[in-house]
């Protein structure tokens, strides 16, 4: 089936169009709010606070996390901060300008309307987190305090020390655990999504598999939302957690959900340099660093001295260099390909080479080690347990990595999917950041999705419903799917190859971030897509999980999920094969201008690519929609 | 990069809640001083695959000190040797070769065991629903910067709030209380602003919850020492202040005090 | 699960329960758990039914004792004196607001809230055992490293029934006489406290039980009197680093003065 992607703009201009939705939406009456069930899969920044409002409003909310508490979630993770147009350092900020920021940080592939409403309502997330105690960073006389982040000019960003992402979920799990509490959500931990189920074009409800006894159980519900993040552990090594995946995203999308731009991926310019080979993930030194450390290699490859005792004239300063006016704030996808160029000529610092110098000597000695401490002391001890060394003394040592993916599940207006109730919401949603994310905005768009909005488009979608009943669970449908998913666990039991889950999955990674990574070039992504399905068949057929389907099962709770990646993977390449241009994170070598920069091309790629399930990720059916812009104005990106 | 050698590992297996756990031996012949420890039992786990054996189960997730989901009992010691550190932050080069390491999981009845290493620790959770959180319904805040906090306000906020309820005060409290991780969420609560109007009843109710469920203190400060973020012992004192106060003050003139 | 819900609920958290064992054989949603309403009670009723509030009880009978035991040590320093003023001292204790409130009248009143706090003290101590056991029925199968746990918090227990039972053999001895007839006469006479406590100091079993016992005493106040700060929340950081100075310098006056009494019978200087 061939769908026209209807975007759902409300009318009007554009600073008016949240507005004008609000006012034109459909509401459901307070007493009417409880006849009508929720399912809410995932519970960090936007899960937890979508939960916990349409709770709050009055709905009836199952809630599902496969940890095993909602405050695992890996919006924990996230250091620097979050963006809001609060203009409170009056630098110039508008939610205009953060606007205009975030939609020139994506290179022109988002859709304009959805990042107007997302600056627009930063200014009531920080509002809200505020009055919910979040202890975010103070001046003395008790204002918030801020700090500038990559890709903007203000200071808009407000923080927690190095631990915002910890203390917003902590925030919106505070208040998910205050409806708990009170009986209007129902928490179901350790659960996981294992498929979608959708009657008569309606998404019904979930299949679900109970992590601790392997019992796989149906959920129904008027609408369900998926807030599951992001996909970046695609590459094995990654910033995301251990447990994140794409399952979730991925069965809505083979149950008819569409997948937009899937080879945006954000490639973060500040993590952990990988130390060996048994590595099992990389870790993220937050942007903020960028603030007051000063990046640099040395100018002669093979300087061997310690980086304290290269002379400054033979520093290679390089962002400060090549991007005078932003400096060591370029935005992620220009650093993070700075880097890798330098590392590529042979510059890198580090017993493998692999890394640039990320020095503070110039800070602590224009600020005192005591005011570095004060800003960065947990990142720096996260540094210092990490790579054994001390960042005091000497630089810390960074390389990029796979960090947040700016595709995923395609979604109008109203977040919701093709699907006709079934919603994504924060990363797991392809919306606001078109082909990159600038800092400090994936918890604002978290957050926003969470509380500012869903809690208004689902009550329109919900109000027509009034009186139909939660769908049953013994609808055939859902015995259908739950045999479908009960096969599949049994599948990767059955199998008895002689590999690991691991083992495959980082195979895969290491060929998605080959041809598919920082640079790719068309050559490469056919190479990919010709290695993928080969290994993939290989995964089908020498898969080894031990133990079994009725306890907790690590490995095969895995298995399944490298399977969704694999998919995904050759997904990705296809995308990143079909679109011939270079914009934000996705570069591709053909596409550059002479001094290395992206070429875009917005005759022929002015588009959000959404693909259609079609049985074959290798043979996923395109559907594009156009952006237009009538308020942003479509120019090369440039930070020099 | 240097690789250490020998390695003997007490690691406890248990297939359930209530079947009897044991410790079963493994050697490491060599591991990379550079990798995680969890990253050493990932390797460990690849092997036990590669033999056909149960892989071991232990929580685990972010791997970089935050999500709190990391336990085990190291060598007797809430996540291993090094202070201020989640075991999915220690890394083997606090070890020597030829060690012989024992691995438990966290014992407290508000913890009962699941799988081998893998722990319930929702016991916390009932704490938070209890009371830890300011009721602030989505839509009504005033602006921010409405509510001043003095900075050392906000900085004594963050250094309880810092908690990443991992539960190793439990584990390694000699009496399994939870006290620090209680004190930690009212003392990030009840000394913000924002906290002023449930504060004497939220630490009512998150103190009668955690007593249903946990042991109780007796100031050892093991659970401080034990605490990846080092939150200190006086988040319990000032615990223990509040409730008394939600005991014998009358909320009725709350806003005189 | 073996946790002990205390509460009367009105969501049965039974059916909530996260682990699947032999009597929950299934695992439900987790909702409602703040819904419990608890039976009121009178607030010292209430207060001392948490942990909490036994910490508190704890410390403030606690701080009964210790003074109890500061003015013992300080009042039997009168020994120094000689046996007429450690004798008029034990009169003046008798006389306390005499003739206002008859003859140890007074004193009988402190014995009274003394007994009341030891009791109170006892109690708690023992409930407490009793959760802190069942908060975790399975020990650590390996050998635990305690990082700041020390000695005198470890063995609060054994040092408390330790100096309960010195206390029992210690009024045996010099306020019923029961054990003590060792005397010259071979009879025990209330009033000459001197006597009695050089004729019963002057054993060397019993001077070594006594300094022994003391030393225990120290061991239980050191942790008891830095604990009092905590369990009552008196935190500031104005005193907080003098908490732990405070304890000990109170445990080492009381220990050095009690333990100097059996030495100085030993050594011939009271006598």
């Amino acid at each position: 089936m061939s769908a026209t992607l209807i975007s759902k703009v409300p009318a009007g201009a554009l600073p008016d169009k949240w507005d004008n939705y609000k006012a034109d939406a459909r509401l459901v009456n307070p007493n009417n709010k409880r006849k009508f069930k929720i399912i809410v899969v995932g519970t960090g920044l936007a899960g937890a606070s979508a939960a916990a409002t349409l709770a709050e409003l009055g709905y009836q909310v199952d809630a599902f996390t496969f940890h095993d508490s909602p405050r695992r979630a890996h919006s924990i993770a996230a250091q620097g901060g979050i963006n809001a147009a609060k203009n409170y350092r009056g630098d110039g900020d508008s939610i205009n300008r953060l606007f205009i920021d975030t939609i020139k940080g994506g290179d022109f592939r988002s859709r304009e309307s959805n990042v107007h409403r997302l600056a627009q309502v930063s200014v009531d997330i920080i509002d809200q987190m505020v009055a919910q105690g979040v202890p975010f960073a103070r001046e003395y006389g008790g204002m918030l305090e801020n700090r500038s982040f990559g890709g903007a000019q203000v200071s808009r960003t407000f923080y927690a020390r190095g631990q915002t992402g910890q203390q917003l979920l902590l925030g919106a799990y505070q208040q998910l655990s205050r409806q708990i509490g009170l009986g209007g959500v129902r928490l179901f931990n350790r659960t996981e999504l294992v498929d979608v189920v959708v009657i008569d074009g309606r998404c019904s409800g979930i299949v679900v598999r109970d992590l601790l006894t392997g019992e796989i159980t149906s959920h129904a519900a008027h609408a369900v939302v998926i807030a599951t993040g992001g996909y970046g552990n695609v590459y094995f090594l990654s910033t995301n957690a251990m447990n994140c995946n794409v399952t979730a995203a991925w069965r809505a999308h083979r149950r008819g959900a569409m997948f937009a731009n899937p080879c945006f991926t954000q490639i973060h310019p500040t993590c952990i340099p990988q130390s060996d080979e048994s590595q099992s993930k990389l870790t993220l030194m937050s942007e903020s660093l960028r603030n007051d450390g000063r990046i640099w290699v040395p100018k002669n490859p093979d300087d061997s001295r310690p980086a304290e005792q290269i002379p400054e004239n033979e520093r290679d300063y390089y962002l400060e260099r090549l991007y005078p006016s932003y400096g060591n704030l370029a935005p992620r996808d220009i650093s993070s390909r700075a880097a890798k160029r330098l590392v590529d000529k042979g510059h890198g610092v580090g017993p493998l080479k692999n890394g640039v110098n990320l020095d503070f000597s110039a800070a602590i000695a224009r600020l005192g080690r005591r005011t570095v401490e004060e800003r960065y002391g947990n990142l720096f001890q996260m540094y210092e347990r990490i790579a054994g060394e001390d960042p005091y003394s000497t630089p810390m040592r960074i390389y990029p990595a796979t960090h947040y993916t700016m595709g995923g599940l395609w979604v109008d207006y109203e977040l919701g999917t093709t699907v006709p109730g079934l919603y994504a919401a924060g990363e797991a949603n392809f919306s606001d950041h078109g082909a990159n994310r600038l800092g400090a905005s994936a918890l604002m768009q978290g957050l926003a999705d969470g509380y500012f909005v869903l809690p208004y488009t689902i009550s329109n979608y919900l109000a027509p419903l009034l009186n139909k009943p939660v769908p049953s669970t013994d609808h055939p449908a859902f015995a259908q799917v739950e045999t479908e998913a009960r096969q599949r666990f049994k599948s990767y039991l059955g199998v008895q190859g002689t590999r690991s889950p691991d083992w495959f999955h980082r195979q895969l990674g290491k060929i998605i971030w080959d041809y598919c990574g920082m640079e790719r070039t068309q050559q490469g992504l056919e190479k990919a897509l010709a290695e993928l399905p080969a290994l993939y068949g290989e995964f089908k057929k020498d898969l080894r999980v031990t133990g079994t389907g009725e306890s907790v099962n690590q490995t095969l709770e895995k298995a399944g999920r490298v399977d969704d990646f694999f998919q995904l993977g050759m997904l990705m390449c296809r995308d990143a094969l079909d679109r011939q241009e270079s914009c934000g994170a996705h570069f591709r070598s053909e596409y550059q201008t002479e001094d290395g920069e992206a070429m875009r091309d917005d005759q022929n790629f002015c588009h959000v690519s959404a693909y259609n399930w079609t049985g074959d990720p290798m043979a996923a059916e395109l559907n594009k929609e156009p952006l237009v812009y009538e308020t942003a104005h479509l120019a090369s990106r440039s930070y020099k | 990069m240097t690789q250490l050698k020998d390695l003997t590992l007490k690691v406890w297996r248990q297939s359930g809640a209530d079947n009897p756990g044991y410790f079963e031996t493994h050697k490491v012949e060599t591991v990379s001083d550079e990798a995680s420890f969890l990253e050493m039992l990932d390797q460990l786990n690849e092997r036990l695959i590669g033999e056909g054996k149960e892989a071991i189960v232990f929580d685990h997730d972010c791997r970089e000190g935050i999500c709190g989901t990391c336990s085990l009992m190291i060598n007797g010691r809430a996540h291993g040797p090094q202070r201020a550190t989640t075991t999915c932050q220690l890394h083997m080069r606090t070890f020597n070769s030829g060690d012989e390491i024992v691995i438990e999981p966290w014992r407290a009845a508000a913890f009962p065991i699941i799988k081998d290493l893998m722990v319930d620790r929702s016991s916390f959770d009932r704490i938070v629903e209890a009371g830890g959180f300011i009721t602030a319904p989505t839509g009504g805040a005033p602006d921010a910067n409405l509510i001043l906090v003095p900075k050392p306000v906000a900085d004594a906020a963050m250094d309880s709030a810092a908690c990443i309820g991992c539960g190793a005060c439990v584990a390694a409290c000699p009496n399994g209380a939870a006290n620090l991780f209680t004190g930690a969420k009212i003392a990030h609560l009840n000394v913000l602003p924002q906290g002023q109007s449930e504060r004497y009843k939220r630490a009512e109710a998150m103190v009668m919850a955690m007593d249903d469920q946990f042991g109780s203190c007796t100031n050892h400060g093991e659970c401080s020492a034990a605490c990846p973020k080092e939150i200190s012992l006086d988040v319990i004192a000032t615990m223990n202040s509040d409730f008394r106060k939600s005991k014998s003050k009358n909320r009725k003139a709350l806003s005189r005090s | 699960m073996s946790v002990v819900w205390g509460l009367t609920t009105s969501v049965g958290l039974a059916d909530m329960a996260q682990v699947i064992t032999k009597s929950n054989r299934s695992r439900g949603p987790v909702t409602g758990t703040a819904l419990a309403s608890r039976e009121k009670r009178p607030f010292l009723i209430d207060l001392y039914s948490t942990a909490v509030g036994k910490k508190f009880a704890m410390a403030i009978s606690g701080i009964a004792l210790m003074g109890f035991v500061l003015f013992h040590m300080i009042g039997n320093l009168k020994m120094y004196l000689g046996a007429a003023e450690l004798n008029n001292y034990a009169e003046f204790l008798k006389r306390l607001l005499y003739p206002l409130a008859p003859k140890g009248a007074v004193l009988w009143v402190f014995r009274g809230g003394l007994l009341a706090m030891l009791a109170l003290h006892l109690h708690a101590a023992w409930s407490l055992t009793v959760l802190n056991r069942r908060a975790r029925p399975v020990r650590y199968q390996s050998p635990r490293d305690y990082e700041v746990a020390n000695f005198a918090s470890r063995t609060m227990r054994y040092s408390g029934l330790i100096v309960l039972a010195f206390l029992a053999w210690h009024l045996l001895d010099l306020t019923f006489g029961v054990v003590n007839t060792v005397g010259a006469d071979g009879t025990f006479v209330r009033s000459e406290v001197y006597a009695n406590v050089v004729r019963s100091l002057g054993r060397w079993p019993v001077a070594l039980f006594y300094v022994l016992a003391n030393l225990l005493l120290g061991i239980h106040l050191r942790h008891g009197a830095w604990s009092i700060f905590q369990s009552l929340g008196w935190n500031n950081p104005r005193f907080n680093s003098w908490r732990g100075a405070f304890a000990t310098a109170f445990a080492a006056i009381v220990v050095v003065g009690n333990i100097s009494f059996p030495l100085a019978v030993l050594a011939g200087i009271v006598s």
